[in-house]
This record gives structure tokens, C-alpha cells and sequence, in this order.
């Protein structure tokens, strides 16, 4: 085992066990703050993988815009920031069996994906512009420079669509 | 490179125990004398009234929702801005039509008065 | 290669045969050669930390017509090491109903945000912990983590004062930060890259004449940032006593103001670096990676001089003001700027030095003239407005 395989299981664990509480906590603010633990450990997986722009990306858009957000809006609009109600309902099984069969089809599906049997991709070339590659991507008419257009429609559609549920409740 | 992160990564860990060690020294060294009116909560002397955990403005979660959409704008123009000066004038028009689009909508936030500290 | 002009790697290769010799592996001796060099620099900011309480002492002193600290030490210079004592062996208060891990972990992230940008400053050309090619957004990663560090420690603090100044400072936070990072975007664009040592090297010209605009909206910006004055609604001690960190005593709140002090250094230390040629000086940092790490520090410390020039001139700004200056006017002026930069950036890239620099200054000051030519317009229109109508006319209109 290497060194990164090691901080990966460990980071994994940690990630894996914030989620947990993120969902059993009953106080609203604690879990918003876990969510923010579960997302740092996602930004560090993104960051073993060399993926530093994802990384960075990661922490920059989820940890400080919607995890900030979630906090605002656990503060701002509820009377109680406990949930006293109850953890489970009688259903709790039928969750459980969602959640183990989609963990096997996924396991399924990985287990035949050459990535995964072969040999290790080949590390990047020393020097490699990783993110300008991207923006290359990002504009070339040959790429992708029509969903990067069409981004920009759908967070255009994302803030009007906010800013008019907000302006009916106000 | 995967030494990159690492560094970041010491030097995160570095930073907390920096602090902590700060903190742990002060917890040795200092006096632990605590009674219940050193440890109340402190407003200017006064009693609190009714919960601290109090309910606020919605304002400010209209700010953070802006905020959101555009953080998530500049995140993509900061790849665009890197090859920028590779590239043809075509990709600086089309980065200007993807800012050009958002400004819309905050001119259309604007409008409608979300916008004002109210 | 020789020990003065490329101290770190002769150190770190000297270092790294001695523990090879002792039979360590390589990885373990990559790991423990990058812990040392962390931790030395992290010392140093420590300490440049505690000299900058001194620094920050005198120069308020100053601009109030006072001596500041000048009985401990020459100059008071051991001044800070006394606060320093008193702060530990003060008495660590934490109100009954705080919520105790949060409370507690709060100061600590609030330090370590601002530390942990110093692994990508460049110092010299060949000292720097790490070139990341995505620098600029590492930037905006550490201000988001201190963001989180101050909700937590208003929320957490069970005061109200402490989460109003929480929720202040955070709304004043987020909305400062999209003039912030579009104004980090225009170096980008010039120098085609994200990487601080990139930026630097490519500073022939300093930015600072390529788009004063953009400099300036970035220290504005960076203000906010910092929470100082004009911007410090997250404190506004005549309203909400000292915000955020009310309840903090001792050293908890030692770790925030330290913070503080340090993230308004390491602010002035990103300003030298995207705007005014980080360590280039002339060919001066050619002499020596001491010289240059000089020469950004020096920079550093000039800009640190004007945040705090700023802050003792300038009163504070209502928090409605604020927010109306930023959203509609700092926000779309960036906003521009940066259409305007990329534009003339790539008409004029293949022009002659002297035309590219003359178009990108003038576009910029030409911007800059209208958008206050506008906002004049607006201020006029609205007192005029305001005259017309304003309460105490309505008052004696209808008493008439």
C-alpha cells in the first residue's frame, strides 16, 4: 500500500463517517457543519487524484457559497434549529435495501471497467497546464464552448428563478 | 503534482496545531476560576431576553443566493482567462456573451428590488 | 547552484543525503524536509505576527497625534511580548451556554485560514512552498474557510451580539468577494496564468499601470475582506459592542486578533504580488533570494501601511451603503473592467509595448471616469430628490 493509498482510506473513512452524522444529528446548525467536513474530505479526495482545479473548485463553490448558504438558512427561517422529530420511520428497511442495492449495481458496474483492473493511467507530463487545457476545452467551437454558453443560461435561469420565489414571499 | 497537496496539506495541519498549541499553553498557565456570573452570557451587563439563538432578516439569505450564482460564474471564466492569450478574439467575444448573460441577471435582481437593504 | 543564490534546495538536497545516509527512505525524508520548511515558516509568521501588533500600535498612535507603546523597550518594542504574556496566563472565559466544540475550534480556523496562504506566496523565485497552478482560487479557498471560521464563532459564541456580527460580516464577506475575484481574474488574463510565480515573472510592467481600475477595486475589495474599517461592520463597537467575537477572552481572542493582523499583512503581500511586481524590483532581485524576499516583504508592508492609513481616516459605513456600493456599483464596474481588459487585451496583444500599455491604461481610466461620472450623476438625482421630498419638508408641508 502507498502513502496515498493510506491518506485516501483514511480521508474516506472521515468523510464517509461526517455524512453519517450529518444525517443523525438532531441539531440543524451541527449538521450543516459536518456537511461542510464530508465536503472538505470530497475536496481532498479531488486533490490525491490530482485534480487540483476540482479540488479548489470543491471548497471555493461548496464550502464557501452553499455550506454558508445552508447555515443561512437553517438560522434565517426556522424557529427551532433542533429537529426533535423522529430519526427513523417503520420504512427505515426499505431505505436500507435502496441503498445496499444501489451500492451493488455500482460495485457490479465498476468491477468489469477496464480503469479499474488495468494498469494505472500514466502520470501527467511534468508541467502539464491542467487548467488551461480546460479552458481550451471550455471555448474551442470544436469542445464544449456551447455548454459553457448554456451555463450561463441555466445560472441566469437559477437566479431568476430565486429571486422571484423570494420576491413572492417577501 | 500529488506533492503539491501534500505540502498544502502539512502545512494545513501545521496551521492547526500552531493555534492549539497557543491555546494549550494559555490552558496550563492560566487560572481556571469559573462562577456563574463570569460565565453568563455578556451584553453590555444586561440580562439576556428570550432565546440567543434568534431568528433574522431574510435579506441576508438573498445576498448569499446572488453571491452563489456568481461564484459559480467566475469559477468557470478563471479556465477562459488562463488560455484567454492563446486564443482568437472569437473566445474573448464568447466569454463576453457568458458575463453579458449574468449581468442580466443581476440587473434583472436589481430590478426587482432585491437588491436593497430593506 | 550555490547556498546564496538558491538556499532552500542546497539545504534541502544537503539535508536530504544526511537522513538518505541514515538509512531514511526517500519519501519519508520528502515528507520531513517539507514538515521543517513549514514549520520554520510558519514560526517566522509568528512572529512577524507579534511584531506586527507592535507595528500596528505605533502607527495608530501616530495617526491619532500619540506616542503609542514606548515604555517597554526601545521604542516599546517588547511591548507585544508582554501582551503576548499577559494573553496566556489570562483566565479562558467560555460563557455557560456556548456550544463548547464549536466555540472552541472556531479561533482555530480563523488562524489557520490566513497561514496557510502563505504556502503559494513566492518569496523569491526559488523560494516558495508551492507553485500551484491554481493560485488565485487557493486564494478565494483560504477566505471561504474564514468565512465559516467566523459563523461558527457567532453562531456558537450564544450571544446575540456575537451572531449579528456574524451574519453582518458574512453578508458583507460574500458580496465583497465577487469584485475580489473578478479583479483576480484581470492578472490572469495578462499573464495567462493563476500560478503567483507566473504573474510575477511576467510583471515587465507592473499591472498597477495595466489597470489601476482593477487595483484598486482589488484593495477596496480586500478591504471588505479583512473587516477593517471602513468596511468593519462585523465589530461596529457602537452598535453591537465588539460582534462576533464578544465572548472570546485570552487567548482564543488573541488567535482572532492575530488573525487579523496577519491576513491584513498577507493582503498587502497579495496586492505587491498581482499588481505591483511581487519581489522584482528593477533587476534588484537578481542579487540574491534574500534581497527579493526583501523586496516583498518591504512591498507587503507598504500595502499593510495603506489598508491601516484607510482604516484610522475613513469612519464606517452604514451597512446599507455598503451593500448598495457593492452590489451596484463595485460588482458591475468589475464586471466590466474585465470585459474591457480582455477585449483590449487581445485588439492590442500584437501592437508594439508602448501602444498596448498606453490603450490598456487609458481604457482603464476612461472606465473608471465614467463610472464615477455616473455614480455623481445618481448622488445628485438622488439628493435633489431627497430635498424635494425629504421628511422634514413633508413635515411642514402638512403642518401648514
Amino acid at each position: 500500500m502507498t502513502i496515498a493509498q493510506i491518506i485516501f482510506l483514511i480521508v474516506a473513512a472521515g468523510t464517509l463517517a461526517s455524512a453519517v452524522i450529518v444525517v443523525t444529528t438532531p441539531n440543524l446548525v451541527h449538521a450543516a457543519l459536518w456537511l461542510v467536513s464530508t465536503l472538505f474530505g470530497v475536496a481532498v479526495v479531488f486533490a490525491l487524484l490530482n485534480a487540483g482545479f476540482l479540488a479548489v473548485v470543491q471548497v471555493v463553490v461548496y464550502i464557501g457559497a452553499i455550506a454558508i448558504l445552508f447555515i443561512f438558512a437553517v438560522m434565517l427561517t426556522r424557529r427551532e434549529q433542533r429537529d426533535f422529530g423522529q430519526q427513523m420511520n417503520r420504512f427505515w428497511w426499505l431505505g436500507a435495501l435502496v441503498a445496499v442495492a444501489t451500492f451493488a449495481g455500482l460495485a457490479a458496474m465498476l468491477q468489469s471497467w477496464s480503469g479499474l483492473s488495468g494498469a494505472a493511467a500514466a502520470d501527467l507530463p511534468i508541467g502539464f497546464d491542467s487548467v488551461g487545457a480546460l479552458g481550451d476545452a471550455l471555448i474551442s467551437p470544436q469542445a464544449f464552448v456551447l455548454p459553457f454558453e448554456v451555463a450561463s443560461v441555466l445560472l441566469l435561469a437559477a437566479l431568476v428563478g430565486a429571486v422571484y420565489v423570494a420576491f413572492n414571499r417577501k | 503534482m500529488q506533492n503539491e497537496w501534500l505540502y498544502i496539506g502539512l502545512f494545513i495541519i501545521v496551521g492547526m496545531i500552531i493555534p492549539t498549541a497557543a491555546i494549550g499553553v494559555s490552558w496550563l498557565l492560566a487560572p481556571k476560576k469559573p462562577n456563574s456570573i463570569k460565565s453568563s452570557t455578556y451584553e453590555c451587563g444586561m440580562e439576556t431576553v428570550g432565546p440567543n439563538w434568534v431568528q433574522f432578516k431574510a435579506q441576508y439569505y438573498i445576498y448569499a443566493l446572488v453571491f452563489l450564482v456568481f461564484d459559480v460564474e467566475t469559477v468557470f471564466l478563471f479556465p477562459w482567462a488562463v488560455s484567454l492569450g492563446r486564443l482568437s478574439l472569437f473566445a474573448v467575444v464568447e466569454g463576453i456573451v457568458f458575463i453579458l448573460i449574468l449581468i442580466a441577471g443581476l440587473a434583472y435582481t436589481w430590478r426587482k428590488g432585491m437588491l436593497e437593504w430593506a | 547552484m550555490n547556498l546564496w543564490n538558491d538556499p532552500v534546495h542546497v539545504i534541502a538536497d544537503w539535508l536530504g543525503g544526511l537522513l538518505g545516509g541514515l538509512g531514511m527512505p526517500p519519501a519519508v525524508a520528502t515528507v520531513l524536509l517539507a514538515l521543517l520548511g513549514i514549520v520554520i515558516l510558519a514560526s517566522a509568521l509568528m512572529v512577524l505576527d507579534i511584531f506586527l501588533v507592535w507595528v500596528e500600535r505605533k502607527v495608530v498612535a501616530r495617526f491619532q497625534d500619540r506616542l503609542g507603546p514606548n515604555r517597554v523597550g526601545p521604542y516599546g518594542l517588547i511591548q507585544p511580548f508582554a501582551d503576548i504574556i499577559k494573553l496566556i496566563i489570562k483566565e479562558d472565559i467560555t460563557p455557560d451556554g456556548a456550544d463548547k466544540p464549536v466555540f472552541n475550534l472556531a479561533p482555530l480556523l480563523s488562524l489557520m485560514s490566513v497561514l496557510i496562504l502563505w504556502a503559494i506566496i513566492p518569496l523569491a523565485p526559488l523560494v516558495l512552498g508551492v507553485d500551484l497552478n491554481v493560485s488565485l482560487l487557493y486564494l478565494v479557498a483560504a477566505g471561504a474557510i474564514g468565512t465559516l471560521s467566523i459563523i461558527m464563532a457567532g453562531w456558537a459564541s450564544n450571544n446575540k451580539y456575537a451572531l449579528i456580527g456574524a451574519y453582518r460580516q458574512v453578508a458583507v464577506l460574500v458580496s465583497f468577494e465577487i469584485p475580489m475575484i473578478t479583479t483576480l481574474l484581470i492578472p490572469t488574463v495578462l499573464s495567462g496564468s493563476m500560478g503567483l510565480k507566473a504573474i510575477t515573472e511576467s510583471q515587465g510592467i507592473w499591472y498597477v499601470v495595466l489597470s489601476p481600475l482593477g487595483a484598486f477595486i482589488f484593495l477596496t475589495a480586500a478591504i471588505a475582506e479583512l473587516g477593517r474599517t471602513p468596511f468593519d461592520m462585523n465589530e461596529a463597537e457602537s452598535e453591537i459592542v465588539a460582534g462576533f467575537h464578544i465572548e472570546y477572552t485570552g487567548m482564543k481572542f488573541g488567535l482572532f486578533y492575530a488573525g487579523e493582523l496577519l491576513h491584513a499583512f498577507t493582503f498587502g503581500g497579495f496586492l505587491a504580488i498581482l499588481f505591483f511586481g511581487g519581489y522584482r524590483l528593477f533587476g534588484l532581485e537578481n542579487l540574491g533570494p534574500a534581497v527579493a524576499a526583501a523586496i516583498l516583504l518591504a512591498k507587503a508592508m507598504i500595502g499593510y501601511w495603506v489598508i491601516m492609513w484607510i482604516k484610522y481616516t475613513l469612519m464606517r459605513i452604514r451597512i446599507d451603503h455598503m451593500l448598495t456600493f457593492n452590489w451596484k456599483f463595485l460588482t458591475p464596474l468589475a464586471f466590466t473592467l474585465l470585459m474591457v481588459t480582455a477585449l483590449v487585451n487581445a485588439l492590442l496583444r500584437d501592437s508594439g509595448t508602448g501602444v498596448y500599455v498606453a490603450g490598456m491604461f487609458f481604457s482603464n481610466v476612461l472606465l473608471g471616469w465614467i463610472a464615477l461620472e455616473i455614480a455623481r450623476r445618481h448622488a445628485r438625482s438622488a439628493r435633489d430628490k431627497h430635498e424635494r421630498t425629504g421628511p422634514v419638508l413633508e413635515t411642514v408641508r402638512r403642518q401648514a
